[in-house]
């Protein structure tokens, strides 16, 4: 029989899967960013842009954004070099889509005695393949600095040049510790190796097996990243926009969105090597499959309960809206109740088709790959909004003690990492004295 | 202006030598920044998660749906009274653009036909570009004909500068 990993559909949807889910979230992202920035501020953030009265809490600002920047001018200033002022963005965004493929979502599902990949790229680099590929990320920024021409888009591109590989340095050895405690490179090994509890509670997780490594890495992404408190290639009160000082348009639009993909990746990766990627705590796939009636009961009266508890606020805040609104928007509270009211009835209804005519006999390992894939969505998001949390709160850091922090502090600190480790798997490891 | 230095130093009558600058010795909590952002983290996650659960107190007021109320005496724009019969009380005596410290009123006057009282206003029109709101022209007025209580002040934009100009009707009828 043919592999079925290799079937054109499973092809498709392995590489579709991971493609559309960090472009699915962006807009999330973005809501997100603003919103919660608003609201760690004292400020109420965007509450205006209504689709028939249906704000959603500002999410449909997005939509407007995405309008308004695909209908502006695009700008392409006289004195830019127009071939590498136009590849750039290009080069963003294509990096940035192709990172997410190597994150596994789930674990290998079961079809007619077959096992599908959950994950986009299986290949036995793993770990390195986001590295690498993540590392010409930078060439997109050098080369819109340099093509615009223009002082500040030189001066970005310099900052980030020199940031991202300082940092690279720190978020290479800081994994150096995880890899050797799961003895592979493959992130589906990593994340089935982070299964089972150590000192009979804590979920084994890369976290409690590498607490320093966990930390090293996770601030050396954000440096990656370049957001706050790392975010000198685009510091607006120095240097204007930093590289896309000269963009506008679509073309800003492309790094904007590197950017955020680049949030989503960094926390599937955060994830996937520390936190247990896809691993339910305290729960194997085994476990998963075998009480798959159980878990799908959970996962429904979960949803169920969100739906009922969604409806009845969105009840209690329709009475304010009815009070203070006369347009459309009054009617805003009820649409949203209504519609979770319906979300939990249909998680309702399955429940009770599930319980009726019990489940047929694929449904085990889908279940399993269901709940898996929602907590790794849950861990994920989780660090996205970290991110989100920690830009909002941390001021940045100034130059010098950027690259102080880069290589006297987290590089010893890596490499200390490696050596403690290495010492302790060769007397408590496995095959160990 | 330019100041040496070293007679700064004599006017306040010391040198360097023997000022010390006293800068508190961070603790070493603090010099483990991790801690420091911890708590960081924490202050903004509860102003978060207060405004997220109690919407109602934030201070933002979602304006031109909820107004503010304003005090009583507040200065808004500016409306002319009128008297029992329904004429404004206003007999251009010119007391309002005397007062006016930014020349915004003009009052045209004409005679009256009402043989008690000698002078009406023909026109009577306030420059809003000009216009200071301090409030004077009301404290001048000897008839009571003009206040500022429509608790109107952000509605008065428009797109030309003739457009500022409140005219005796506007001022009449609001």
């Amino acid at each position: 029989m043919a592999d079925l990993n290799n079937h054109w559909a499973v092809l498709v949807g392995r590489v579709a899967l991971p493609w559309l889910l960090p472009l699915l979230l962006l807009p999330l992202m973005i809501w997100l960013e603003r919103k919660a920035s608003a609201f760690m501020q004292d400020r109420t953030g965007p509450n205006r842009a209504a689709i028939a009265g249906v704000r959603l809490g500002g999410i449909v600002h997005t939509l407007a954004d995405v309008a308004k920047l695909l209908g502006k001018e695009d700008v392409v200033p006289s004195q830019v070099h127009r071939g590498y002022h136009a590849l750039a963005p290009l080069i963003a965004i294509f990096v940035a889509q192709l990172l997410f493929i190597i994150v596994p979502y789930a674990d290998d599902l079961w079809v007619n005695g077959q096992t599908v990949w959950m994950q986009g790229l299986r290949i036995d680099i793993g770990i390195l393949w986001p590295l690498a590929i993540g590392s010409t990320f930078v060439y997109a920024i050098i080369i819109a600095g340099w093509a615009s021409n223009n002082k500040y888009g030189v001066l970005g591109g310099m900052r980030a040049a020199a940031q991202v590989i300082s940092y690279e340095i720190a978020l290479g050895l800081s994994i150096v510790g995880a890899l050797m405690v799961y003895g592979t490179t493959d992130l589906n090994t990593i994340v089935q190796h982070q299964q089972g509890v150590v000192w009979g509670f804590l979920p084994k997780w890369g976290i409690v097996l590498q607490p320093v490594g966990a930390l090293l890495f996770l601030t050396a992404a954000f440096a990656e990243t370049s957001r706050t408190p790392f975010d000198l290639p685009e510091r607006d009160a120095e240097i204007v926009a930093g590289y896309h000082t000269e963009y506008s348009g679509v073309r800003f639009a492309f790094f904007f969105m590197a950017e955020y993909i680049h949030i989503i990746v960094a926390s599937g990766l955060v994830t996937t090597l520390f936190f247990g990627g896809w691993q339910v705590p305290w729960l194997s796939t085994e476990q998963l499959r075998d009480h798959a009636a159980t878990v799908l009961d959970v996962l429904l009266g979960a949803g169920a309960l969100a739906g009922l508890v969604a409806a009845v606020l969105a009840g209690r805040w329709s009475r304010g809206l009815r009070r203070h609104y006369a347009d459309a928007r009054r009617h805003e509270g009820a649409v949203l109740g209504v519609l979770a009211l319906g979300a939990a009835l249909l998680a309702v209804a399955l429940l009770a088709g599930a319980h009726v005519y019990g489940l047929p006999e694929w449904a085990p390992p889908v279940v399993a790959a269901l709940a898996q894939f929602s907590i790794f969505m849950g861990k994920v998001l989780f660090f996205a909004f970290s991110f989100i949390w920690i830009r909002w709160t941390l001021p940045s850091f100034r130059y010098d003690q950027l690259m102080r922090l880069g290589w006297k502090n987290m590089m010893p600190l890596a490499l200390a990492n490696v050596a403690v480790t290495g010492i302790l798997l060769l007397f408590f490891g496995p095959g160990g004295r | 202006m330019a100041v040496e230095r070293q007679d700064l130093w004599q006017r306040l009558g010391c040198s360097p030598e023997n000022v010390r600058v006293v800068r508190p010795e961070p603790s070493i909590w603090t010099r483990v920044y991790i801690l420091e952002i911890v708590r960081g983290l924490g202050v903004t996650i509860r102003h978060m998660l207060r405004n997220l659960f109690r919407q109602q107190d934030m201070p933002t007021l979602q304006f031109p749906e909820l107004r503010r109320t304003l005090p009583p005496r507040f200065r808004g724009r500016h409306r002319l009274t009128r008297k029992a019969d329904g004429t404004p009380r206003c007999v251009a005596c010119m007391m309002c653009p005397t007062a006016c410290p930014a020349d915004c009123i003009h009052i045209e006057a004409a005679e009256s036909p009402d043989p008690r009282v000698e002078k009406i206003p023909v026109r009577f029109e306030i420059d809003l570009m000009r216009c200071i709101f301090c409030g004077y022209c009301v404290e001048a007025c000897p008839k009571d004909a003009i206040r500022m209580d429509t608790g109107i002040f952000t509605d008065m934009a428009a797109t030309r500068r003739e457009d500022f100009v409140l005219t005796m009707d506007k001022m009449l009828n609001s």
